[in-house]
């Protein structure tokens, strides 16, 4: 977060570090090399963003010192990969370390199974007090995050290598924001989890992550939808650069506030052994349970009952677990303000960072469809979404509703989220086409 | 716990209790004294109330999701289809098939300005205010009302305390103000106060953004249609036919509207859809299409679509070459033009009408182009031609079929590791040339489809000429396969099927059918009778219908369990019995006899599946497309959109008050140093946050030690 108002970018300079201004004279270099060697391939746009993505690292990393290694990690990682594919996409079954490490689904299977791991930990780390299974938490989510920008940059470059025509950002598709989904929900957490110090709220958010990367999986094996597809000529345009990753941003923040209110109701509640809050919870988690069953039905239309009824006793059994065990989970997890406090700042970036995003996918869809705003569903949903924590941060304002209405509000608003996000490429047809399930 | 809808609900309608009157909208400590003392200003307090904002966003909220749910904008006639005769007006009434722009919705939106701009009224002079004013007058009594306060001795002298602590502040973002107290001085400190046009600017930008959204939005048009002066025309008029009611002139100043050009052809209008009719919209230009492009990827996705286009204003008579393409439209005084859709222009389609059931010329030739409806006489009745479509390529899957998620999960989680582009290996896509559509209507109005390729498509080693026909226009195409001979003909399929069809020659099949049979066999006379009667027998029934009526014969005159059995046995005389027909036929139009082999055997079996099918494609007649010339038309979207600049303005202001209002921490701080050595210090930021706790105790800490 930004320190004062004017001095500011004086106060960034000072007191660097010499790995600061390494870190900042590597982006630097990195960005001339791609300008001078790719330049003459992109248009003003592009190389604006090219140019300006420096600059925007440079500022994330010395705001938040872990970027700076993330990002050599996954530079290193990366160039690693592109270096083995020798320019022939062949060799992604023939050189071990591409088929099993470092090829763009491979990469991405180790980002789902680490994200797995990293949940399975912090549920360990909350439930058994144990800051060991915590702490490994924290180092399997970041490797997670190691592995999925590793798997979305590679894809990057594969699909040069099918085609040069076919080439373009990995943002594109279901598939594709799927992962950016699970990086950025992953990464606000991280930033959240160095910055409070409380490793607790790692097992609730994962959660999200966890269902997100199940997602993709039944999506990669049922759908095959891993397949890199060219672009339609309504997504050839270098507003999808800065609107999808706005956008992503939102969607991540908005997940992340959902769960640190469920885990502030379990605070909340947890010391309750009965009465209407307890009640209110145990509704909650069955009506969550019922809800990602009924996604399941969506999902899989052949499925008998018998296949989702499993799939609610699995979600009951965890939330039910959840709340059951609610007293313990509360007496470990951090002070309800800290809570708040997540929520509400998460609340903030995603609502900014939403608004941004809806107001670039105004401009681009004026210059694609010739329209800015055409009341589309995906785009009315957007908004209602932007109502929706418009509203929530409005009632922040007011006298006695912070805290638990707050809470519960945050928790719903990530059914709008989730359908705005998902839902609406489900259920509704549009201008938004590119998801189709 | 959260409050029940029914609370909820009275919640937001409750008339605002005094304490929530104190409330400011930003939240700061400011406090304002308004009390509700008439109706009028009591409906005044309500609409600048944070719980009506709050209501107001999630009522705008649930009303958007209406539209999104029921898909709008559709033919009346879906709509009376999905909710019949009874409910299908009083939807009407409600405007729930373009909510959007329904008067209630509208209403729901004049209230969302009505209340954003009150509270700008009321709080933006107050706001902007106490940005330059320093709260100089704070009394020491009023130092013990924060929270965050603390007390503590300063050893410095008076004078150089204060400079000390002034330092310190401005040196971390505070703008500083002192006076001079009788017993000492009071530093009031504040830093952030730019958050406050924060406010001012997100708000105002909702105002805008709905202004602006509102001008170019169809509200004007309807009240036009509204108060009668326009009149839409249904869709299917001429252009110089459309009255001067219907038109609306070049000087309009917001439209949206769609224009089909086909390729060499110019139009300087653009029609405004209107429910169920359409007005027509005059252009200050004239738009002339030289070419569409189309490009595709290998995968048939399209790659690129493109508009060569010359512009001819009609002021200055002076013209232009543009190019429009997805993502970069023309704009020409203040019009926008979008590559929108592309359609045919009417290509002119090639035509050689074949018998099905016999002779291997063509009927005859004609041609005809997409769009066009001409009249002909296929076996003696008459029927309308309609010609719907024409694709100049079709991109088909012809790789063999991936075996149904075959393996287990350890198999399928090998088979997707590596590089995004395996499953391009599975697919076998492959342009199988143009086609076009028909309809064949008759007399009774009745109509079925047609969908021919103009290029036979190989099938597991041989080529077919493919024809699709359907009933309805929501069943899958039914395809006729006519097989081709090695000379890339139907002459033998056209001479097996005549011998096939032709009952005067069957005594001669049937009797070539059993001598031919002997020759493997050892038959006696009577046998090779039977045989030869079963042939003919089993031809006569092909003949009237196919494989149905041999079905039939089957159904009713044999067993059921012997029926199997009796099928594949006539199924194999058929077969057998046909080869000899084609060897006949060939020997009439002098060609040798053929060896029979796989291939041929194959031919055959085509041929009797064509012949059979060709009782059920509803007319004996083949459309063979024989050759075209295409033409396309280029879709445009033409808009003129006043609002546009005042929506971007608005967004512009959206963005930078937004982030002004959540980055940017607004504080106070006042800090007393008496003479007497006791310093107080008071903190007051709007936000109480866990990094404003940090703050207060970081300048704390600092002012202690400063001071000590």
């Amino acid at each position: 977060m930004m320190q004062a108002v004017l001095p500011q970018p004086i106060r960034m300079l000072r007191g660097r570090s010499v790995f600061d201004w390494i870190y900042a004279a590597g982006l630097v270099l990195g960005a001339l090399f791609a300008f001078g060697r790719y330049g003459s391939y992109m248009d003003g746009y592009e190389k604006a963003i090219l140019l300006l993505a420096a600059p925007v690292f440079i500022a994330l990393g010395w705001g938040w010192g872990s970027i700076r290694a993330l990002l050599l990690v996954v530079a290193g990682v990366s160039l690693l990969a592109i270096g083995a594919y020798q320019g022939e996409l062949v060799r992604s079954e023939q050189a071990f370390l591409l088929k099993y490490l470092v090829s763009s689904q491979s990469a991405i299977m180790w980002m789902s199974a680490l994200f797995f791991l990293a949940t399975a930990s912090y549920w360990t780390g909350l439930l058994a007090g144990s800051d060991f299974a915590s702490g490994a938490g924290t180092g399997l989510t970041w490797s997670a995050v190691v592995m999925g920008s590793t798997g979305l940059l590679v894809r990057w470059y594969e699909s040069y290598l099918i085609g040069a025509d076919i080439g373009h950002i990995p943002i594109s598709n279901l598939y594709e924001v799927f992962v950016l989904f699970s990086l950025m929900t992953a990464l606000f957490y991280l930033y959240y989890e160095e910055r409070y110090g409380t490793r607790q709220l790692g097992a609730f958010v994962m959660m999200v992550v966890s269902a997100a990367v199940g997602f993709l999986l039944w999506y990669t094996f049922e759908r095959e939808a891993q397949e890199i597809q060219p672009l339609v000529p309504a997504l050839q345009s270098w507003w999808m650069k800065i609107h999808v990753p706005a956008n992503f941003v939102g969607y991540g923040t908005f997940s992340l506030a959902a769960m640190a209110g469920f885990a502030y109701l379990i605070k909340t509640h947890g010391a309750a052994r009965s009465g209407r809050g307890a009640l209110a919870l145990w509704g909650a988690a069955m009506a969550l349970a019922l809800l990602l069953a009924l996604e399941a039905v969506a999902f899989r239309k052949t499925g008998s009952s018998m296949f989702w009824l499993a799939y609610f006793a699995v979600f009951a059994a965890v939330f039910g677990a959840i709340v059951a065990l609610r007293k313990r989970i509360a007496e470990r997890l951090p002070a309800r303000e800290v809570l708040d406090d997540v929520m509400y700042r998460s609340i903030a970036v995603g609502f900014g960072f939403f608004t941004i995003a809806t107001i670039l996918g105004a401009l681009w869809a004026a210059e694609a469809w010739g329209s800015y705003w055409s009341w589309d569903p995906k785009e009315t949903w957007a908004l209602i979404v932007w109502l929706n924590y418009a509203a929530w941060l409005h009632m922040r304002q007011m006298k006695g509703m912070r805290g638990t209405p707050l809470a519960w509000w945050a928790l719903g608003g990530l059914l709008v989220t989730t359908f705005a996000f998902l839902g609406v490429n489900m259920f509704l047809s549009g201008l938004h086409s590119y998801g189709q399930l | 716990m959260a409050p029940s809808i029914v609370k909820l609900a009275l919640w937001c309608f409750e008339v605002n209790s005094p304490s929530l009157v104190k409330q400011t909208l930003n939240g700061s400590q400011l406090t304002q004294q308004a009390h509700t003392h008439s109706p009028a200003r009591a409906a005044l307090e309500l609409l600048a109330s944070m719980r009506f904002a709050v209501s107001l966003l999630t009522v705008v909220a649930i009303a958007s999701t209406l539209g999104t749910v029921l898909k709008q904008g559709e033919p009346y006639a879906n709509y009376l289809n999905q909710f019949g005769p009874f409910w299908f007006p009083a939807f009407q009434g409600l405007g729930l098939y373009s909510v959007y722009s329904a008067w209630w919705f509208l209403v729901i939106l004049a209230f969302l300005v009505t209340s954003t701009s009150l509270c700008l009224w009321r709080n933006t002079p107050r706001m902007l205010r106490e940005i330059g004013r320093f709260q100089q007058g704070l009394r020491e009594r009023a130092f013990d009302n924060f929270p965050q306060r603390a007390q503590f001795a300063s050893a410095a002298p008076l004078g150089s305390a204060v400079e000390l602590a002034v330092a310190y502040l401005r040196e971390n973002g505070f703008a500083v103000r002192t006076s001079a107290l009788d017993d000492g001085t009071l530093i009031a400190a504040q830093a952030g106060m730019f958050r406050r046009f924060g406010y001012v600017l997100a708000h105002s930008a909702i105002v805008l953004v709905c202004i602006g959204g509102l001008a170019d939005s169809d509200a004007l048009l309807k009240l036009q249609l509204a108060f009668g002066t326009k009149q839409p025309v249904r869709g299917d008029m001429r252009l110089a036919d459309v009255p001067e009611n219907s038109r609306l002139g070049a000087g309009n100043f917001s439209f949206r509207g769609n224009t089909l050009i086909p390729e060499g052809k110019s139009s300087d209008v653009t029609v405004i859809n209107v429910g169920e009719g359409m007005l027509v919209q005059d252009l200050p230009f004239s738009l002339s299409l030289k070419q569409f492009q189309i490009e595709h990827y290998t995968t048939g996705q399209p790659r690129l679509f493109a508009s060569e286009v010359i512009v001819t204003d009609k002021d200055t008579k002076e013209s232009f070459p543009a190019r429009i393409e997805v993502n970069k439209p023309l704009i020409h005084k203040g019009i926008a033009v979008y590559q929108a859709s592309f359609d045919d222009g009417g290509t002119l389609i090639k035509i050689a009408a074949r018998n099905l059931f016999g002779g291997a010329a063509p009927l005859r030739s004609f041609e005809g182009r997409i769009g066009d409806v001409l009249t002909l006489e296929l076996g003696g009745t008459p029927y309308q031609i309609e010609f719907t479509a024409f694709r100049p390529f079709n991109i088909e899957n012809v790789g063999a079929p991936e075996p149904e998620a075959a393996g287990s999960l350890m198999s399928r989680m090998r088979s997707s590791l590596g590089s995004a582009s395996r499953l391009q290996s599975k697919r076998e896509l492959r342009n199988v040339g143009p086609s076009y559509q028909y309809k064949l209507r008759d007399s009774a109005g009745q109509a079925r489809e047609y969908h021919n390729y103009m290029l036979p498509i190989q099938v597991d080693g041989r080529w077919l000429l493919m024809s699709g026909m359907r009933d309805a226009p929501g069943d899958a195409f039914r395809y006729l396969r006519l097989p081709l001979d090695d000379n890339a003909s139907l002459d033998e399929f056209s001479r097996l099927r005549d011998v096939v069809l032709n009952k005067a020659l069957y005594a001669d099949v049937g009797r070539r059918f059993a001598l031919t049979a002997a020759k493997s066999d050892a038959l006696n006379e009577t046998m090779r009778t039977r045989l030869q009667e079963t042939a003919e027998r089993v031809l006569d029934t092909f003949s009237a219908r196919g494989f149905q009526s041999v079905a039939d014969f089957l159904e009713k005159a044999v067993p059921d369990d012997e029926r199997e059995k009796a099928a594949e046995i006539y199924v194999r005389v058929l077969q057998g019995a046909a080869w000899e027909a084609w060897m006949l036929a060939r020997e009439r139009a002098g060609l040798k006899r053929l060896e029979p082999d796989a291939a041929q055997a194959r031919f055959v079996q085509d041929a009797l599946n064509a012949v059979s099918d060709a009782f059920f494609y509803g007319v004996p007649v083949y459309m063979q497309m024989s050759g075209f010339e295409e033409i396309k038309a280029s879709v445009f979207q033409l808009t003129r959109s006043p609002g546009k600049p005042i929506v971007y303005l608005g967004c512009g202001l959206l963005v930078l008050g937004i982030f002004a209002m959540f980055y940017l921490r607004e504080r106070r701080l006042w800090l007393l140093v008496r003479s007497d050595g006791i310093a107080k210090l008071a903190y007051s930021p709007t936000r109480r946050t866990l990094d404003e706790d940090k703050a207060f105790a970081m300048h704390r800490d600092a002012l202690v030690r400063i001071l000590s």
